[in-house]
């Protein structure tokens, strides 16, 4: 869901530039290498990337935990550079919850609020509320070492939302989780955004989560940002090979460029055929290009009439799917993905000559 | 068969006590023999020339708070050794307090270097350690004593004109100590304050506390079983030392160590002092009995 469709004029909850980060050293080390980067208000907004790319590191510059070597750092208009931490209408689901230890549940959920000086009553209030918002309140008095992961992780989340921060960070919150739990708290995050209408600035390495939850995601790599978009965005025109390979398995094909319209290219393939594809909108490439091509978006016909032709290798039966590798005849391979159900069979075989096809702008040029 | 298997077992317990043999002949001989004839001799008549008189006499006792006053034959409080009592305790607790003040942001400074650092950092903490108790005392002696580095340097700027008193007071043995016993307090301070996970201090400042409201509600609880250990690692020794007060003292500062050795040097009076030695037991168990249920309290109280 892109932001703004509604209308409404987009409020910028946080706006970097030219955000750097270099932790001094022998070699001095940059983690963040000039980001430009405006959330929005509202918004599911998820900073995805290996380990290592700098996302957590523009999560905590963003909390006031360190700060930029250079840059600046606004949240809704205001510089926040200048803020210490506990001074930034911002919380943090911290990767290892860090609940307090001495302290209940209900102490935990609670601590914002008090140091925050608010009266006992509109405490105990807001606790109340936060802990039928994560479903805990049956827990209240335990020991946070007495409560489950996926416990402790609600508990986390209701201490960060109890003093109603603009900005709610998340911190691979759910990567402690096992699968089951992790696909539950996906949908509960949700909600809870949706709910609330905090911003909430979610960090993983999990491609499937980023997608899953987000309006927007950024792809960072080595410290800056490669694409920011919504997830359909991202996954069907992702904009380079990082981005492309990183979420969802990808077709790469050589091409040639043989003309544009707009976003549009017309593209050679190495069998001689042609068909469109589409651009980034920034980008003028010509020449030698690469294609992405998604595994689903392909499908397999007979040899005539492929786009590309060659011969199939391997066939690998997943269940809900099966997945056709095939060796083209410029060299490369191709893997394709078609959703099996019970009256189609499998009429191929190994070795079998077979074409191709994919439909016009299903192809993304990729930047180099 | 049986009988076999009975002496197995037999064999296996003569092995088990055999094995525990070194351990028990050092709790028998080095803790509870010692303990046990000071407790027989508190209840002995002194001997004219040191030792003891093998008659039983509760004198020495009676002697550790009260005395009989030698013209009137009246009985009343031995004020020489209640005021030795009183400040045993005194300067014992201000020497903790000090070490607590100055080793938590020691131990804070040293648990928050990189990791690579701390380690050189403790190393200057323990460095002390290796040299002689003594010599580190006659050290802080020639800094404050009146001719010392502290008031000539203080003489030599013109912030004063006669040296000031230092050496000798109460203030000098509460130095002395604290700078004994500083490492005992570092030690367990940092080993819990390492253990800390940082992210927890994080998390109070994202909470929005302040510094100092994450330090006492943080911080501090987290830490507190380096702080109780520390504090009794000082606070024992403190009221139990005796090469100390002697020194920074000058020998009219006394100190319960001090009064248990007159007793068994010039004072020739052994019952009294073993009398006083199971006093001092006394003292630190209750101290120690009341500061860990005190400290204990406040856990329940957190939840």
């Amino acid at each position: 869901m892109p932001c703004g469709v509604g209308g409404q004029p987009l409020k910028i909850a946080i706006s970097a530039r030219n955000l750097r980060k270099v932790y001094p050293g022998q070699p001095p080390v940059q983690a963040l290498a000039g980001v430009d980067i405006d959330i929005q208000d509202n918004e599911f907004f998820t900073l995805l990337g290996p380990s290592g790319c700098g996302k957590t590191t523009l999560l905590r510059l963003i909390a006031g935990f360190e700060n930029p070597t250079s840059g600046s750092l606004e949240m809704f208009g205001d510089s926040i550079l200048d803020a210490p931490p506990h001074k930034r209408p911002i919380n943090t689901v911290f990767q290892s919850y860090a609940l307090f230890p001495h302290m209940t549940v209900a102490q935990n959920i609670g601590f914002g609020l008090e140091m925050l000086g608010k009266p006992k009553a509109e405490i105990a209030a807001t606790v109340d509320e936060m802990m039928a918002l994560v479903k805990m309140t049956e827990m209240a008095d335990r020991q946070t070492s007495q409560i489950s992961g996926g416990q402790q992780q609600r508990v986390a989340l209701a201490r960060a939302l109890a003093p109603k921060p603009k900005v709610l960070l998340l911190d691979e919150p759910l990567s402690a989780l096992d699968f089951k739990l992790r696909k539950d708290m996906q949908l509960e995050l949700k909600r809870l955004q949706s709910e609330t209408g905090i911003t909430f600035i979610f960090v993983t390495h999990d491609q499937e989560e980023a997608l899953t939850m987000s309006d927007r995601i950024a792809v960072m790599e080595a410290g800056s940002i490669r694409q920011i978009g919504g997830p359909r965005d991202i996954y069907d025109h992702p904009a380079e090979r990082f981005v492309a390979d990183f979420i969802g398995d990808t077709n790469f094909l050589p091409a040639e460029i043989d003309g544009r319209d707009g976003t549009t290219a017309r593209v050679k393939l190495s069998s001689g055929q042609k068909t469109t594809a589409r651009m980034q909108e920034d980008t003028t490439p010509s020449g030698k290009v690469t294609l992405a091509v998604r595994p689903e978006h392909a499908r397999l016909v007979g040899e005539a009439e492929g786009l590309l032709q060659g011969a199939l290798r391997e066939i690998v039966y997943f269940g809900t799917d099966t997945h056709f590798h095939v060796d083209i005849d410029d060299g490369t391979s191709f893997v394709l993905r078609q959703q099996n159900s019970p009256d189609t069979e499998a009429r191929l075989s190994q070795g079998d000559r077979v074409g191709i096809i994919f439909g016009d702008g299903v192809a993304q040029v990729l930047r180099d | 068969m049986a009988g076999q298997a009975t002496s197995q077992d037999q064999a296996a317990a003569r092995r088990r006590w055999l094995l525990l043999a070194p351990a028990l002949t050092i709790l028998v001989f080095a803790a509870s023999g010692p303990l046990l004839i000071t407790l027989v001799y508190s209840f002995l008549a002194p001997g004219a020339f040191g030792g003891v008189e093998w008659e039983f006499s509760t004198d020495a006792w009676f002697n550790v708070i009260l005395q009989r006053d030698i013209f009137e034959d009246t009985l009343g409080w031995s004020d020489a050794h209640l005021s030795i009592f009183w400040r045993s305790v005194k300067l014992s607790l201000m020497t903790t307090l000090v070490c607590l003040i100055l080793g938590f942001p020691t131990a804070y400074f040293i648990a928050t270097r990189p990791k690579s650092q701390r380690e050189l950092w403790m190393l200057l903490i323990i460095i002390p350690f290796w040299t002689n108790l003594l010599i580190r005392t006659f050290a802080i002696l020639e800094l404050i004593r009146n001719e010392g580095t502290v008031n000539s340097v203080l003489i030599g700027l013109g912030v004063i004109d006669e040296p000031i008193q230092m050496l000798f007071t109460e203030f000098a043995i509460i130095i002395g100590m604290v700078y004994v016993y500083l490492p005992l307090m570092v030690l367990p301070i940092y080993a819990s304050m390492e253990r800390l996970n940082f992210s927890l201090v994080e998390a109070g400042y994202d909470l929005y506390a302040t510094r100092f409201q994450v330090l006492r509600r943080v911080i501090l609880p987290l830490v507190k079983p380096g702080v109780i250990a520390g504090s009794i690692l000082v606070f024992v020794p403190s009221l139990g030392a005796y090469v100390t007060p002697r020194v920074m003292g000058g020998g009219n500062q006394l100190m319960i160590g001090n009064l248990i050795e007159l007793q068994f040097g010039q004072g020739r009076n052994w019952p009294l002092g073993a009398a006083l030695s199971i006093t001092l037991l006394a003292i630190v168990m209750v101290a120690l009995i009341l500061y860990v249920r005190a400290a204990g309290d406040e856990d329940v109280r957190h939840g």
